[in-house]
């Protein structure tokens, strides 16, 4: 006998979408679960599988510095709304909230620091401020933190996580890529070293502006480090995407990073380096 | 910023503008006054559908590319193939020819007449070996003392799985690098669609110049459409919202001038296109020309590094 079917469409018609969204200390890899605390002292890395979760950028600049020695720099800007951009929501709307639900001013923390003992400048993006995108503020912030090494000589320490230019501020976004390009390269010219972690992810327009231009450039295990990211060159392209395309493996494999550095070793890794790149004969 | 100070704002550059020996001609009452006409427009906040029209002329499948304008403007033009690594990348152009009895360098984009050419050229997105070609390009001009030239017209990078393993980013963040560090006379224009990173991958000049109908912004209005408003069709909004039109880009200090195109656009008249932008080239190069190159190359990284608006 055919079951009674009950027609339960118009129930589910305003119901939301299915969603795989985990909670966010849920490991999408292996489903291990964690509290904050444990997380925090893991280093936001699951114990069980490796997975590198977020990090925010104070957890990671209170890990890096020395205790203590961490002053912070530029907290005083902020973004501008040039265009009275008004997409869904107002730019001005989506500024308050990220910095309600972040406690940032901006996507990017910068200031100087030591690390083991190595007077450093550390400029930390935060991709939980609006996906960590690079608008006039973030630009401004990380040339300047490239100024301030120059001036002190101190080697600057820069870690990235963005999903690219902040549309909302149209072509001025756009402008921060030759911005901070021109910055580096002053960088370069007085001799300062410039090192790079790229966590995930770090793509678009920060990937091809600053964060490709370290002397040394590093990137976690698993970050998406790409131009385009998978979704769109599937879309545009209809090509099959390799299973690690745009990972930072496939970076390593294909030579633009100098090495994958797991979190807990990179401590030890950019003091290394610091070390290294301090040891000029004079 | 009150609207009134946008307004002075603006003036003060059109006047800057016709300043330039370039403006001092017959036609300068012409275009003046279509400068005025955009003001006029801005004044009055440019329709979604004004700056859709931009938007459509830019991409205009008769617009002149890169070599139509060569062809037009260089004298004795040896194209120069290939980035001595990988490929010859088709949808950037780059070669050595005279403009006006000196020796310039000049790269572009390319895209596509029919459908072929099209596809060979990729829509005018370069792949990472177009940039390393145009680095290429800069070298030699760097080593001669040739001014370069760079003329942008593409929707954006080419997004494809062999341009992301080719490091795609990372030639663009190089190509941006190489440009900030040359001594020469540098000057950009865009004669279509300046789209995002693949555009100012060759646009980091010591004058940028816009077309009167190009775009120029940090990413297509179908994109931003589709990420922004959910929807791709939602593109005229997008556009209306990001404003990449030529007098916005000057109003937000992004662009140094505004090149005339013939009435209703470059793609009725390649030819009268051609002497417009040659003459701009050559007025803007003739600015340049006698700052030493270590005054350029440091004029044109505070210019750049001036850029943009915060609290």
């Amino acid at each position: 006998m055919a079951e009674a079917r009950i027609d339960v469409q118009v129930e589910h018609k305003h119901a939301p979408p299915p969603t795989d969204k985990k909670h966010p200390n849920t490991c999408p890899k292996c489903g291990s679960h964690y509290r904050d605390d444990e997380l925090e002292r893991a280093l936001w890395v699951c114990g069980h599988c490796g997975h590198h979760f977020p990090m925010r950028a104070r957890s990671r600049i209170d890990w890096y510095a020395d205790e203590g020695s961490f002053v912070e720099e530029l907290q005083d800007i902020r973004s501008d709304d040039p265009l009275d951009f008004f997409d869904l929501r107002p730019y001005t709307e989506r500024l308050s909230e990220a910095e309600l639900n972040t406690g940032l001013g901006e996507a990017i923390v910068v200031g100087q620091a030591t690390l083991d003992g190595h007077a450093i400048e550390l400029a930390v993006m935060d991709f939980s401020f609006m996906g960590g995108s690079m608008g006039s503020a973030v630009g401004e912030k990380f040339s300047r933190a490239c100024d301030a090494a120059v001036e002190r000589g101190t080697p600057l320490v820069s870690v990235t996580s963005s999903g690219g230019a902040r549309m909302q501020e149209g072509i001025l976004s756009l402008m921060q890529l030759p911005k901070t390009v021109c910055a580096v390269e002053d960088l370069h010219d007085a001799g300062v070293p410039m090192l790079t972690v790229m966590a995930h992810p770090t793509t678009a327009g920060v990937l091809a502006s600053f964060a490709s231009l370290g002397d040394v450039t590093v990137a976690e295990p698993g970050a998406l480090i790409a131009f385009t990211g998978p979704r769109v060159v599937q879309q545009t392209t209809r090509e099959k995407l390799p299973d690690d395309f745009g990972l930072a493996e496939q970076n390593l494999r294909f030579g633009h990073l100098d090495a994958i550095v797991p979190r807990p070793d990179q401590r030890s890794y950019l003091s290394r380096l610091l070390r290294l790149f301090a040891g000029r004969r004079t | 910023v009150s609207e009134q100070e946008q307004e002075v704002n603006l003036r003060q550059r059109l006047s800057g503008l016709s300043r330039l020996p370039l403006l001092r001609g017959a036609r300068v009452d012409g275009e003046a006054e279509r400068l005025e006409r955009q003001l006029e427009r801005l004044k009055a906040e440019a329709t979604d559908e004004e700056i859709w029209r931009s938007v459509e002329l830019a991409r205009h499948p008769d617009r002149p590319y890169t070599l139509d304008y060569v062809e037009r403007i260089l004298d004795d033009w040896v194209e120069l193939h290939g980035d001595r690594s990988r490929a010859d990348d088709g949808a950037l152009v780059t070669g050595l020819g005279m403009l006006d009895g000196r020796t310039v360098a000049l790269i572009g984009h390319q895209k596509g007449r029919d459908v072929k050419e099209r596809l060979d050229r990729q829509f005018g997105m370069a792949y990472p070996e177009g940039y390393l070609k145009a680095m290429r390009l800069m070298e030699i001009a760097a080593r001669f003392g040739f001014p370069v030239i760079s003329l942008i017209d593409t929707p954006g990078a080419y997004p494809g799985v062999a341009a992301e393993q080719h490091g795609q980013g990372g030639a663009i963040a190089r190509s941006q690098a190489a440009m900030s560090r040359l001594q020469v006379p540098t000057v950009a224009c865009i004669i279509g669609e300046g789209g995002s990173g693949g555009a100012v991958a060759i646009a980091v000049a010591d004058t940028v110049l816009m077309q009167e109908n190009a775009i120029y912004s940090v990413i297509t209005p179908e994109g931003c459409a589709a990420i922004l408003w959910r929807d791709a069709g939602e593109a005229k909004r997008a556009a209306a919202a990001f404003k990449p039109d030529a007098a916005h880009c000057l109003e937000l200090g992004v662009i140094d001038g505004v090149v005339p195109e013939p009435e209703g656009g470059a793609q009725l008249d390649h030819d009268a296109a051609a002497v417009l932008l040659k003459a701009v080239l050559m007025e803007a190069l003739a600015e340049l020309e006698d700052t030493p190159g270590e005054e350029l190359r440091r004029r044109r990284r505070a210019k750049f590094r001036g850029m943009g608006v915060f609290a």
